[in-house]
């Protein structure tokens, strides 16, 4: 062993550790106030989250154009996740202590939330989180723009069991495994039992991420169906919604037949889905891109217009969604928040965030709620057509507030409607 | 159904009369709320009109729209008429909405439809009705169902006919009625019967919900005919699955197996091969999509060959640029297939984008064949268990009856031998490597049908080739097809009885052990094997 | 005056080698406290959180590095399943973690996050006991210990090697994987063991304890390095390497090759344990893809870049790689998979030695 070389790879090591630091002195001050976009670029979520990314760079150039906010221009930081969980965490960390960032769009998968939430309150950061989930949290650095189960889940089931619906009698519950599927499930489970639908009428079925081969629980989903009407209630997220919707298509369970209800797939996810075979099957959600009103038709110009500009990829058929939706309103919000407190100093804006509103290009004024950080939120049900639109078939008359502590949750007893001091 | 029995009485005796469907009708069919379009469609079922028909077919199709909330139109190919009154309209009024179709809108206008076909000139479309009505018929269908038989040539037709009059007759009063419906289920394989009959046999506190013993009795051996059908029906199912999930594995470790066999190399950018094939395939739809669309549900011809040279390019130029230095170290080797799987998966992230690409399959691979009843065996499936058949043939072929085939061969028995021979070992590992990667490509085409295609498509598929030629080892080529078979149908077996997750894990784990008795796989070279 | 034991620990390094590593020691336990928790943060010398905590992860993946040089470097086994020994210490410390959380998660119960969601009243049998620390301690040397002995005494009995043997442990990491994926398995599924809130009383997230932490890396390192390199400049590192170089002649010599081959396998599987016991609380997350395939492949490729056979070069190796990997997916994240899949090619193609045989061009002349 020579010491040359030793003392050579010391250097090195050292000269790594400096490397290391480097990104951290470019955070040089200028006048502009840094934005973090923490979304999957690659993996099985990318199919999900690139567009998330996009809206909010459209977002961002579009208040840049208006004189940004409180006079100095937003600069994003867009990092790669890639739908890993722990990578998650530690471009948070990085965002938030190397990078400062005044705040953070992100995340999608309820694992990728929880594995960033520990970074976001160790280091008093904000994130706004825009896709539909489980509810049973309530963090005061995290804005949830997206629905809770008591503003989708609830809603779509309720639906199902009406005569409208369907009068669905048994329900199979299929998922991904993670804690979004499994606790929304435990939610609409004691939602059944409370209607009357017993524990033999209840199949739960779960896949990994990535799944792909879905064969035997469509066979195992038709014979389910043979004691009775039946509907899906599927929380499948990312890429494996292709390969089952397609499974369903090929196998000819008919939507009159055994309906689907899915909460994870909006128009983006079925556009790699020959969706003819697919008419009828449903999804529950807070926005549709066929919903026809000023705000969004104006909405989806702008987005085409901008997809194209930019040559993003599918830009010749330019898709809206609903997380998409809430990612618009969340930095619509927090930008009027940081404008009425004045400083993009996180405890501020949090106070400054209460109570504000956005013409949402659903049709109805989002409201943030004062007190327990949720957007309240019309529900829409719509049907797959043809073309991969959304029919709308059923809506709630006006905005319902969020309930993060599900009531169907007995431990939840005694749970306050607002963040807890930890 | 009541209403559709009366239709279907009126319609067997009346005459086509002229399409004149009542306004309203039509108007709470396309705009109303959920209850008025039942209602209203039952009326209009009962009214006979020749141009109910048309409206309902228009209405599944979703060609229906509304003028103005008022007026409702059918409009196809930019040319429309009057729903009501069947006339032209020109020129199509500005203000279209679609009509509101919902899932119980849509049911109840096919078991309308179905009852106005029974009568239907069509075989297909009495076939159609009558499956339909085999969810669920009301008693007041019987004396239709009665007449429709009568009527019935097709033997097939009489037969689900018939079964469908005796789940009816189950709730007759008549016990005798009774008796001759539940001996006559025997022949059903419908899993609804099987409710029906354990529905008969259900105990509501003392009494059965059948007062009759013999009917009881009767109903128990339909029953347990009737199971014995379904539970035939699952294991074909079973099978068939597992034939194509090892149809697949074949697809995707054949080329593996050729290459590892030759040279002693695990390519690790097996995978990738496979993404790169399936990639071919999607960019050979997009040429047919854009250049020739009357031809697109043919793409498949042109992507075969496009994903085989696409890939065997990539693989021969891998073999001459990269893994031929490394010959006599295959763990450099597997590290450097790594690294070149990573660059390939990065390369076609940057070119075609990080998510996944839409690849459609055409037509004729859409839907599927229903062999028994819910036994359906999709086409796309099915195509791919003869394109995997085709593609084992095809490498037998090349590997026994052709030269390069005997040199392949001779190379990996003994390569040193050969050489000495004369055969030209670098050419062939060069053309073997190819041929291999071509296969991969095949394997890409045909995964692109049924999955998604994105950048990752080969890491999913790479730990599966590996135990496939780990199992079947490099002798013969009916090592790797028993391997696949073996190991697809073994998955699918265990996934029915424990979940997919836990099933592939066991797989793993017998690999494992299997591998510790015998190293050498399933079917091995035989003769001396000095130390690698 | 010194002991027999010092005397041949004092034997491992020439002087010069002594020296750099007390250099090494004197950066690591002094220079780095001092910068991060005296100095001020605007200062220019202050070591950043950030860069503790980076330094602290690269620390253990160096600890792997060596274990895996150990079993390839010097006894020529290449295993692509090393990341799942990582992984098992994780989790096994993992499972003392989330007991210390208490009732501060987010049901306030008794009983982690996510089996309350998956409907549990009570803790898995396999987690009695992990409230302790001494016996959440010992499991992270027990069970990749155990587990490795288990699967090595059939592999090597069988007489599998090269790459069959590679694949195989690239199965049981998948297997593994697929296992703790799974929410039923009792470990958290896809979420795995997040939010931490304490570690031996201490708080979690304090500089500190971070701090600390960091220190037991740099500590455990310099160990794994002082017993690797007492390992193999002894007369069993040179059955080893004998081993590495034709593995018949020493059967042929009289010796048994799989004892020596199970003794060094496990004892690496043990060391990557506890380098990921110290790893998971730096991180504060531990979930399945930890013990994905391309992790451990990863593992690999430090060793070669570095330097196969050489203990500094493994070190090295791990230093570099994800020095780069943390540089370039902030800078150049679509770059940064082509850099590493060429970084593969070419170090098995031009540099079999890896940089420490750039470094030190007299090693190529070695067998």
């Amino acid at each position: 062993m020579k010491r040359r070389s030793f003392v050579k790879s010391i250097a090195a090591g050292a000269v790594v550790s400096a490397l290391s630091m480097i990104p951290g002195r470019y955070a040089l001050a200028a006048d502009t106030i840094k934005v973090g976009v923490l979304h999957s670029l690659s993996g099985t979520m990318a199919i999900s989250e690139t567009v998330l990314k996009d809206v909010t760079l459209m977002a961002i150039d579009e208040i840049n154009a208006k004189g940004g906010v409180l006079g100095k221009k937003l600069e994003p930081v867009v990092v790669d996740p890639a739908s890993n969980w722990p990578l998650f965490a530690e471009k948070a960390r990085q965002l938030l202590s190397q990078d400062k960032v005044a705040v953070v769009f992100g995340c999608w998968t309820s694992v990728s939330r929880k594995s960033v939430l520990p970074v976001f309150e160790e280091l008093n950061g904000l994130l706004f989180y825009p896709v539909q989930y489980e509810g049973e949290e309530l963090s005061k650095n995290v804005f949830y723009t997206g629905a809770a189960p008591n503003q989708q889940a609830i809603p779509a089931v309720e639906y199902l069991l009406s005569k409208e619906g369907g009068g669905a009698k048994r329900f199979v519950l299929l998922g991904t495994d993670y804690v979004y599927p499994r606790t929304t499930n435990k939610i609409l489970r004691a939602f059944l039992h409370s209607k009357g639908i017993q524990d033999k009428d209840i199949d739960e079925k779960y896949t990994p991420f990535g799944h792909s081969d879905y064969q035997t629980i469509v066979a195992d989903i038709k014979k389910f169906a043979a004691g009775g009407k039946t509907a899906v209630v599927s929380t499948i997220n990312g890429d494996s919604n292709v390969p089952f919707y397609k499974e369903l298509g090929n196998a000819g369970l008919k939507a009159t037949d055994v309906p689907v209800v899915a909460f994870s797939v909006g128009e983006e996810e079925l556009r790699g889905v020959d969706t003819k075979p697919l008419v009828g099957h449903l999804a529950a959600w807070n926005y549709f891109m066929s919903i026809k009103n000023p705000v969004n038709d104006a909405w989806k110009k702008e987005w085409a217009d901008y997809a194209k500009a930019k040559k993003l990829p599918n830009a010749d058929k330019p898709l809206t969604n609903d997380p998409m939706e809430a990612a618009w309103i969340g930095i619509h919000m927090w930008k009027q928040a940081v404008e009425k407190a004045k400083t993009t100093d996180v405890d501020k804006v949090i106070a400054a965030m209460a109570g504000q509103t956005f013409k949402a290009p659903s049709g109805i004024t989002s409201t943030m709620d004062p007190k327990n950080h949720h957007l309240h939120k019309a529900v829409f049900i719509g049907e797959v057509k043809a073309d991969g639109q959304f029919n709308v078939v059923w809506k709630t008359k006006g905005p319902i507030k969020a309930q993060p502590w599900s009531p169907y949750i007995p431990e939840n007893k005694g749970k306050k409607d607002e963040p807890v001091k930890k | 159904m009541k209403k559709f029995a009366l239709a279907l009485g009126l319609a067997l005796c009346c005459a086509r009369m002229a399409w004149a469907l009542p306004a309203d009708l039509v108007l709470a069919v396309a705009a109303g709320d959920s209850d008025e379009q039942v209602a209203a469609v039952s009326k209009l079922v009962t009214s006979g009109d020749a141009g109910v028909a048309a409206f309902f077919q228009a209405l599944l199709d979703g060609n229906v729209q509304v003028a103005g909330g008022k007026r409702v139109l059918i409009v196809k190919d930019q040319q429309g008429i009057d729903a009501a009154s069947g006339e032209k309209v020109e020129p199509l009024p500005a203000d279209l909405d679609d009509a509101v179709v919902n899932n119980r809108l849509r049911g109840t206008l096919e078991s309308a439809r179905s009852a106005l076909r029974l009568a239907s000139t069509d075989r297909a479309q009495r076939l159609a009705a009558v499956k339909t009505l085999e969810d669920g018929a009301g008693e007041e269908m019987l004396p239709l169902i009665g007449t429709a038989l009568e009527r019935e040539t097709d033997a097939d037709i009489r037969k689900l006919l018939a079964l469908v009059q005796a789940s009816v007759q189950l709730k007759s009063a008549d016990a005798a009625l009774r008796l001759a419906a539940v001996k006559a289920l025997a022949q059903s394989d419908n899993p609804n019967t099987k409710m029906l009959l354990l529905g008969l046999l259900e105990k509501k506190g003392e009494s059965y919900a059948e007062p009759d013993a013999g009917v009881r009795a009767a109903a128990q051996a339909s029953l347990q005919a009737v199971q014995s059908r379904l539970s035939t029906a699952d294991r074909i199912n079973q099978i068939f699955t597992g034939v194509s999930l090892g149809s697949i594995l074949l697809l995707a470790a054949l080329g593996l197996a050729i290459t590892y066999g030759l040279m002693g190399v695990i390519n690790m950018a097996h995978g990738e091969l496979i993404m790169v094939g399936a990639y071919a395939t999607y960019l050979a739809q997009n040429l047919f999509r854009a250049q020739a669309p009357g031809l697109f549900d043919w793409y498949l011809l042109a992507a075969v060959p496009a994903a085989f040279f696409a890939s065997a390019l990539v693989g021969m130029a891998l073999e001459r640029s990269v893994i031929r230095f490394l010959y006599g170290r295959p763990l450099e080797t597997l590290l450097a297939t790594w690294g070149i799987s990573l660059i390939l998966i990065q390369s076609v992230r940057s070119l075609f984008g990080a998510q996944n690409v839409q690849v459609e399959n055409p037509v004729w691979m859409s839907g599927g064949v229903e062999i028994i009843a819910n036994v359906v065996f999709p086409w796309n499936r099915v195509v791919i268990i003869g394109f995997a058949l085709a593609v084992l043939t095809l490498v037998w072929f090349l590997l026994t009856r052709t030269r390069l085939g005997l040199f392949v061969r001779a190379v990996t028995q003994n390569r040193g031998m050969a050489s000495c021979v004369g055969v030209p070992t670098a050419r062939v590992d060069t053309l073997a490597f190819g041929l291999g990667s071509g296969i991969a490509g095949l394997a890409g085409c045909a995964l692109s049908q049924i999955g998604n295609v994105g950048p990752d498509l080969g890491q999913t598929y790479i730990v599966d080739s590996f135990m496939v030629v780990v199992l079947g080892g490099v002798g013969q080529l009916a090592g790797t097809v028993y391997a696949a078979l073996g190991l697809g149908m073994a998955n699918k077996f265990l996934e029915a009885w424990s979940g997919a997750v836990l099933a592939k894990i066991a797989i793993l784990a017998f690999i494992i052990v299997f591998i510790q008795k015998r190293p050498q796989g399933l079917f091995a070279l035989k003769g001396r094997m000095a130390d690698a | 005056m010194m002991g027999p034991l010092a005397s041949h620990i004092g034997r491992l390094y020439g002087r010069k080698g002594w020296i750099a590593l007390a250099l090494c020691a004197a950066v690591l336990f002094v220079a780095f406290p001092l910068a991060n928790l005296a100095l001020p943060k605007g200062n220019l010398l202050h070591i950043s959180d950030y860069t503790v905590a980076l330094t602290g992860k690269i620390m253990c993946y160096a600890i792997v590095a060596l274990a895996m040089d150990l079993i390839w470097g010097y006894t020529g086994i290449l295993s692509l399943g090393h990341g799942l020994f990582f992984a098992l210490g994780g989790y096994a410390m993992g499972m003392y973690l989330m007991r210390m959380i208490g009732r501060e998660g987010q049901y306030q119960s008794d009983l982690p996050d996510f089996m309350v969601f998956l409907n549990w009243k009570a803790y898995p049998w396999y987690w009695s006991f992990t409230e302790h620390f001494w016996y959440a301690a010992l499991l992270v040397v027990l069970v990749p210990g155990l587990l490795a002995f288990v699967f090595g005494f059939f592999a090597f009995r069988s007489r599998i090697k090269g790459v069959y043997f590679s694949i195989i442990t690239q199965a049981l990491t998948f297997a593994f994987m697929l296992l703790f994926f799974r929410n039923d398995t009792g470990f958290g599924g896809n979420n795995g063991f997040t939010d931490f809130k304490r570690i031996l009383g201490f708080h979690i997230a304090t500089a500190e304890t971070r701090m600390a932490l960091f220190i037991a890396s740099g500590f455990m390192l310099m160990l794994t390095l002082l017993f690797a390199r007492a390992i193999v400049s002894s007369k069993f590192g040179r059955v080893l390497t004998a081993i590495r170089d034709a593995e018949s002649r020493v059967m042929f010599s009289g010796y048994n090759p799989v004892h020596y081959k199970l003794f060094i396998w496990t004892v690496s599987a043990v060391i990557c344990g506890i380098a990921g016991a110290l790893y998971v609380p730096q991180v504060g997350i531990i979930n399945p893809s930890e013990m994905s395939p391309a992790n451990s492949i990863e593992i690999a490729i430090w060793v070669a870049v570095g330097g196969r056979g050489s203990l500094v070069g493994a070190i090295l190796g791990a230093a570099l790689v994800n020095g780069a990997k943390s540089v370039l997916t902030v800078a150049f994240p679509e770059y940064w998979l082509f850099f590493l899949g060429l970084l593969f090619i070419l170090v098995t193609l031009f540099l079999p030695q890896g940089v420490i045989g750039l470094l030190n061009p007299s090693r190529e002349k070695r067998a």
